[in-house]
């Protein structure tokens, strides 16, 4: 075993997890394709970062933040749905992302690879991997209250408008490290088919949010030691896996 | 008496997106009240228990009593059953320590081994007890309850009722009730507050005149009137 498959297989079983974990909460917020969408918005970044050799993942957070920024704006400006502001600016992103990325990237761009990553990025990815864990672990259940009724959490005195930014936060987070991995196009799946497929078989949140974390270390694992077994590019690898799982839930579903 | 009085409200307006949904309300709760919100859909019933909670914008006044409690049950949680999740990890989320959750189940008349249950696994009469336990458990001296009869089938509906009765004797509770259903409005209430927008009564359920009914629901009105939206 290579040091660098050894730190492709560490910066996809953490982010995997985290992914996962944030996912089992987007699921119950009814925001299961914002991840796929932020992963477009990312793109530009993606691109800068390519033309001035910085770090993708730098880059495609920064043009997130910036997203995110947007989108908050817009919907101060009008009335107009969450999900049509999130779909204007990322076909822009996507536009902008498709002319910046210099042409022989652009496939890594879309579709990740994960046979650059080095002991940095497999150390950032795991410490920012853990940071993304904790956060959302500490606003889990205030989210899910606001999840079942804003009203509700309102009633109890959460503050909602705090939590969503660190929510927010997170998202934008996961999505710059899953680029790494999956690249833009299949980012929204990492964080996504593992809680569908957790929400198939739990009872209960503690079995939801464990199953979710497991599926996503599992998908992520697997598929990267497929693409060292075939050569096939991980990130579509990943997905495959996980799709497979989902499908395999479907058989054992609870209801 | 003065220190009685639990909630106090002058000239409430509240406007949503432009639109007057609230007009010039003023009304009064002392402790012990029931007081049942009479309206036809629309009238902005749920609005009105919502701007009294906090969390709708509104100009006039509200004045609850310094550091009282509110206990809130919704009229309906549409999404609750997408997330998997046990009654226990429901009252999780609001913090409530195990023996609290036990005594207040075995209140609304439901036992431990609910516990474990799948929220999306309950009847809905059920589900409606474990709200009503829900916002009673961290003890609160008020109780705002929007239309606990939706959805919920006729024994259900009635046993929730005397439920509520209970609780209030019990507890001491003061209690602030959206409902469509008159019978409940003659059973329970000490006064009654008919809304449609603007105030159109305000008075003890007795001194309610058929004309006043027949004007906030703009027509004939049956007693045991069932409205559903």
């Amino acid at each position: 075993m290579t040091n660098q498959f050894l730190f492709s297989l560490v910066a996809g079983i953490f982010i995997g997890g985290a992914a996962g974990y944030l996912g089992s909460l987007m699921l119950t917020k009814r925001m299961a394709l914002v991840g796929d969408a932020l992963g477009h918005v990312a793109l530009p970044g993606i691109g800068l970062a390519l033309l001035l050799g910085a770090n993708v993942s730098l880059g495609a957070f920064l043009f997130l933040l910036l997203g995110i920024f947007m989108i908050w704006l817009f919907e101060i400006k009008t009335s107009l749905p969450m999900e049509a502001l999130v779909g204007i600016v990322f076909v822009a992103s996507l536009a902008i992302g498709f002319l910046i990325v210099p042409e022989p990237e652009l496939l890594e761009a879309l579709f990740g690879d994960i046979s650059k990553v080095s002991f940095e990025m497999a150390l950032a990815s795991m410490l920012f991997s853990i940071a993304i864990f904790l956060a959302i672990k500490r606003i889990y259940p205030n989210m899910i209250l606001a999840g079942v009724s804003n009203d509700l959490a309102k009633s109890e005195g959460i503050k909602i408008k705090k939590q969503n930014f660190i929510y927010l936060l997170s998202i934008a987070a996961i999505v710059a490290l899953g680029i790494k991995i999956t690249g833009s196009l299949l980012v929204g799946a990492l964080v996504i088919v593992p809680a569908a497929m957790a929400r198939n078989l739990s009872k209960n949140l503690k079995e939801y949010r464990l199953l979710s974390v497991v599926m996503g270390i599992l998908s992520s694992s697997l598929g990267i030691l497929l693409f060292k077994l075939t050569g096939f590019p991980a990130g579509p690898l990943i997905i495959l896996v996980s799709t497979g799982f989902f499908l395999v839930s479907l058989v054992f579903k609870n209801k | 008496m003065t220190d009685e009085i639990v909630l106090k409200v002058e000239k409430l307006n509240v406007k949503l997106d432009g639109q007057a949904v609230l007009e010039n309300l003023s009304f009064e709760v002392k402790r012990g009240d029931v007081l049942t919100i009479l309206g036809p859909n629309g009238a902005g019933k749920t609005v009105l228990l919502k701007t009294l909670l906090g969390v709708l914008p509104f100009t006039g006044k509200i004045e609850w009593k310094p550091g009282i409690k509110i206990g809130y049950v919704p009229q309906r949680l549409p999404f609750i059953k997408e997330i998997p999740m046990s009654v226990r990890e429901f009252f999780n989320l609001k913090k409530a320590p195990e023996n609290a959750v036990k005594e207040i189940l075995n209140s609304v008349g439901l036992g431990e081994d609910m516990l474990k249950k799948s929220i999306g696994d309950l009847s809905s009469g059920q589900f409606q007890r474990i709200l009503v336990g829900w916002a009673l458990v961290s003890d609160p001296q008020v109780l705002l309850f929007d239309e606990p009869t939706t959805g919920v089938d006729i024994a259900g509906q009635e046993s929730i009722y005397e439920l509520l009765d209970k609780l209030k004797k019990q507890r001491n509770l003061t209690i602030l009730l959206v409902t469509h259903d008159l019978s409940i409005v003659y059973k329970l209430a000490s006064t009654c507050l008919c809304l449609d927008r603007k105030m159109l009564c305000y008075s003890a359920p007795k001194e309610l005149s058929p004309q006043e009914l027949s004007r906030l629901y703009g027509g004939e009105v049956k007693l045991y009137e069932h409205t559903h939206d």
